[in-house]
């Protein structure tokens, strides 16, 4: 009896996983497989044309770029700050506590709140419009916790006895932290950013009154300008197009250039994690 | 031999939150001698020696009273420049920890700090590792990680690294007790060499290294100073009890 | 001399994230505010019809409500039983090169973005269900229950991964010493201790479900009504401000209105959170 229970049992777990291995899978073959037929070269380097029924995505595929890369810009030297204060420099715990229920607070917050707040604040109080920085400061303090979260880590597996020597010659903590305890910290900031890169890359609701739109004619030229974002392309697409037949497979391509996007931040990421563990001498 | 007294501890007491670790320690310590201190585990030689060099400001919970002085300098006075205290009172650790650089960075690391003129820094380089007999072996692959020597080897390293910022004192905290025989008799003769120019001061719970290689030993039990004197005279005549008791074998 | 003025710097940066947090709690409330002096609080909260651009407007956010609460339970019968049931595959059944793989593959699903999921959901899975099921329309609760189900996915398996691996070593040879079979030490040790993680892992992925936006968006319909069978169109909260901000104008009742209802999005999630939190705090090992 408890032998068909273990079978009856493990039988259920191969059935979740297979279960899960097949939807999840689907999804990713059904993109691949709609959105190849419409990749081209053409497709990657032009702007839509006749309405969003043909030409290219270039300038989606610019602005999600240029939002992911304000979004870390603001992100990445807060966050490792942040996280530096509260690993080396914090001497209050309960400070300290307070501080991380707020950073993974933070984290809860539905996607479609930064959004909001990106608006009355970015967009309306301080006057940026709807625009290229109002989108990535929003995006920034999306991915904020992800830095601090990823920092604080990499900066806690640094082996104490390294500080200790380095207290021990005179250094300052400051020097200690430049150059004993970032460059150990390193691979696991690196890898923290790239996350919060690609996260911010994929995020639709954060952008949409903040700074994306359907249509530009030229690229950005400051960063008070409206941008096109590939997650928010495939939605209007979606959403807001008139003529599906062309405007669907155009979305299919449009989330298989996103997909490899950001599976492919995050495979560099998992691979800097990975060899970062390997190299380790200690 | 008449060596001035350059580390003079008065009454000192040192406590980790409500923990009493070290109670009234009065020692008077000669310059450019080995003094050991001895004693059975956790008796607070270690937390004695990281005084010196105020390590134990690392640790939170710690509160201390009581003076230190090296030469003639009350180190726990309020204005205390820390970094430069640090510099003057060097440390080896129990494990070594060379920093995960190249042989040539680890000693450099500290030259930089005290801000050694750039074109000086492979001279001392080479200085410190000849002294401390690591030079013929690492000569030829000085941009190596140290992370490749073996753990003798990093020890020495690390002793290196401390005497190449030139201090007075060097604080050695058990530094053989990771290593295996031959590592120990190294790091035993570096001592005898390095008595010369600097004061070392030992941790050690293997009383037999203490009679090798110190000219002074204290004795430590619990926390408080049982004897101190010089070495032939402790371990040939000791004048307490539990002094003749730990070195016959009797506990510890 | 550097050293003065780097600890003030690093703490205004830790600062920061309590700052914005604080700073949404405002914002929320004051763009909020006018909304709950011109409509009744109680009528906003459980009104049964959500009708903003009438007028008078009605702004009964109910169904709303009914809505998140519906798509989410479905989330959760679909995410946590796959999901746990893929957690204790890959820790304790996959064979080494198995889990080598799939570990990394969780991982990296985890972070496809939602819109992905509503094309997926919205193109092939919603006609496929009406054929299926014979629903006059596959853009339903059930729908955005299989995809949000799918997205919650990852993450929850993820996360449990982590807490059941972690459950020490010693435990497991404590029980297969005893005589247990391996499904009845993963079921009755294993499983147990790690249960304050699988819970946390839980209550995160369902947080993350109530705080989706685009795939309900495009996949649950758009029909404001409470639903009387899992095949009716629903409308979150979430998919409701996304749809309908861009459309209310800049100050008005409508427009407050929606921030009343992030407003209470954001105080169901941060629940969640403060739940999950002391969760995982209270059982640590």
């Amino acid at each position: 009896m408890r032998k068909f229970k273990q079978k009856f049992g493990f039988l259920l777990l191969r059935l979740s996983i297979l279960l899960a291995v097949i939807f999840l899978f689907s999804l990713i073959i059904v993109i691949i497989l709609k959105g190849a037929k419409v990749i081209s070269i053409p497709f990657l380097t032009q702007f839509p044309q006749d309405g969003m029924t043909k030409g290219g995505i270039f300038p989606a595929i610019m602005g999600t770029f240029l939002l992911a890369v304000g979004a870390i810009v603001f992100a990445l030297p807060l966050g490792v700050f942040a996280a530096i204060y509260l690993r080396e420099y914090g001497k209050s715990y309960r400070l300290i506590r307070i501080i991380r229920i707020g950073v993974n607070n933070l984290a809860g917050v539905p996607s479609v709140v930064f959004g909001l707040f990106g608006l009355a604040v970015f967009v309306k109080f301080f006057q940026f419009g709807v625009s290229l920085i109002a989108g990535s400061l929003t995006l920034g303090i999306l991915i904020l916790p992800i830095i601090i979260r990823s920092t604080e880590e990499a900066i806690a597996t640094v082996p104490e006895s390294f500080r200790e020597a380095s207290y021990g010659l005179g250094a300052t903590k400051w020097h200690t932290v430049r150059h004993v305890v970032l460059p150990v910290a390193m691979p696991g900031i690196l890898t923290g950013a790239i996350l919060g890169i690609g996260r911010a890359a994929g995020e639709t609701a954060p952008i949409l009154f903040t700074a994306a739109t359907f249509y530009t004619r030229r690229l950005p030229s400051t960063v008070f300008d409206e941008v096109m974002a590939l997650p928010y392309h495939i939605y209007a697409l979606m959403t807001e197009g008139t003529k599906p037949q062309y405007q669907v497979p155009i979305a299919y391509g449009t989330a298989l250039v996103l997909l490899l996007l950001v599976l492919g931040i995050n495979l560099i990421a998992i691979i800097i994690r990975y060899r970062a563990r390997k190299a380790k001498t200690w | 031999m008449v060596n001035d007294v350059i580390v003079n501890t008065e009454d000192l007491n040192l406590w980790f939150g409500k923990k009493h670790v070290l109670k009234d320690l009065n020692l008077k310590i000669k310059e450019k001698s080995i003094t050991a201190i001895m004693g059975p585990s956790g008796c607070g030689k270690s937390t004695f020696l990281r005084c010196l060099n105020r390590m134990n400001d690392l640790i939170l919970t710690t509160r201390i009273e009581g003076s230190v002085f090296i030469d003639d300098d009350d180190i726990y006075k309020p204005k205390t420049d820390i970094t430069a205290l640090r510099k003057k009172v060097g440390m080896v650790f129990q494990r070594p920890n060379p920093f995960p650089k190249s042989i040539y960075d680890n000693i450099a690391y500290g030259l930089k700090i005290n801000q050694v003129k750039k074109n000086k820094i492979p001279e001392i380089v080479e200085q410190s590792l000849k002294d401390t007999a690591l030079w013929e072996e690492v000569k030829d692959r000085l941009h190596d990680s140290a992370m490749s020597l073996s753990g003798g080897q990093q020890q020495r390293l690390c002793t290196a690294r401390a005497i190449a910022v030139e201090p007075e004192i060097v604080l050695m905290d058990e530094p053989a007790s990771a290593l295996d025989p031959a590592g120990t008799l190294k790091i035993e003769e570096l001592m005898e060499k390095l008595k010369e120019k600097y004061t070392i001061i030992l941790v050690t719970h293997n009383m037999q290294q203490a009679a090798r290689v110190s000219d002074h030993t204290a004795f430590f039990y619990v926390g408080e100073l049982i004897e101190y004197g010089e070495t032939e005279q402790v371990f040939m005549n000791p004048k307490h009890k539990l002094t003749e008791s730990y070195i016959s074998g009797k506990f510890g | 001399m550097k050293e003065k003025f780097i600890r003030p710097i690093l703490l205004i940066s830790a600062l920061v994230s309590i700052f914005f947090l604080c700073g949404i709690t405002i914002t929320l409330f004051t763009e909020s505010l006018p909304l709950l002096k011109q409509y009744n609080f109680i009528k906003f909260l459980f009104g049964t019809h959500w009708y903003p651009t009438c007028y008078p407007p009605e702004l009964g956010i109910l169904p709303l409500i009914v809505g998140t609460l519906v798509v989410t339970l479905g989330t959760f019968l679909i995410a946590v039983p796959l999901g746990v049931g893929t957690a204790i595959y890959i820790s304790e059944v996959a064979p080494h090169k198995i889990k080598e793989f799939l570990k990394p593959t969780v991982e990296l699903l985890a972070s496809v973005p939602s819109v992905i999921y509503g094309l997926f959901g919205m193109v092939f899975l919603a006609p496929l269900v009406q054929k299926v099921f014979h629903v006059p329309i596959g853009l339903n609760a059930f729908t955005a229950s299989i995809i949000l189900g799918m997205m919650a996915l990852p993450t929850v398996a993820s996360i449990a991964e982590d807490a059941i691996s972690s459950v020490p070593r010693s435990l497991r040879e404590a029980s297969f010493a005893l005589g247990a079979t391996k499904w009845e030490t993963i079921t009755k040790s294993v499983v147990p201790a790690a249960s304050s993680g699988i819970i946390a892992s839980i209550i995160l992925g369902l947080g993350r479900a109530i705080g989706e936006t685009m795939t309900v968006l495009m996949v649950a319909g758009g029909a404001a009504q409470i639903p009387h069978s899992i095949f009716d169109p629903v409308r979150t909260m979430t998919a409701t401000i996304a749809a309908e901000m861009g459309e209310a104008p800049m100050g008005s009742l409508h427009y407050h209105a929606l921030f009343a209802i992030a407003l209470v999005l954001f105080f169901i999630t941060l629940g969640f959170n403060l739940l999950a939190d002391w969760i995982s705090h209270r059982r640590k090992v």
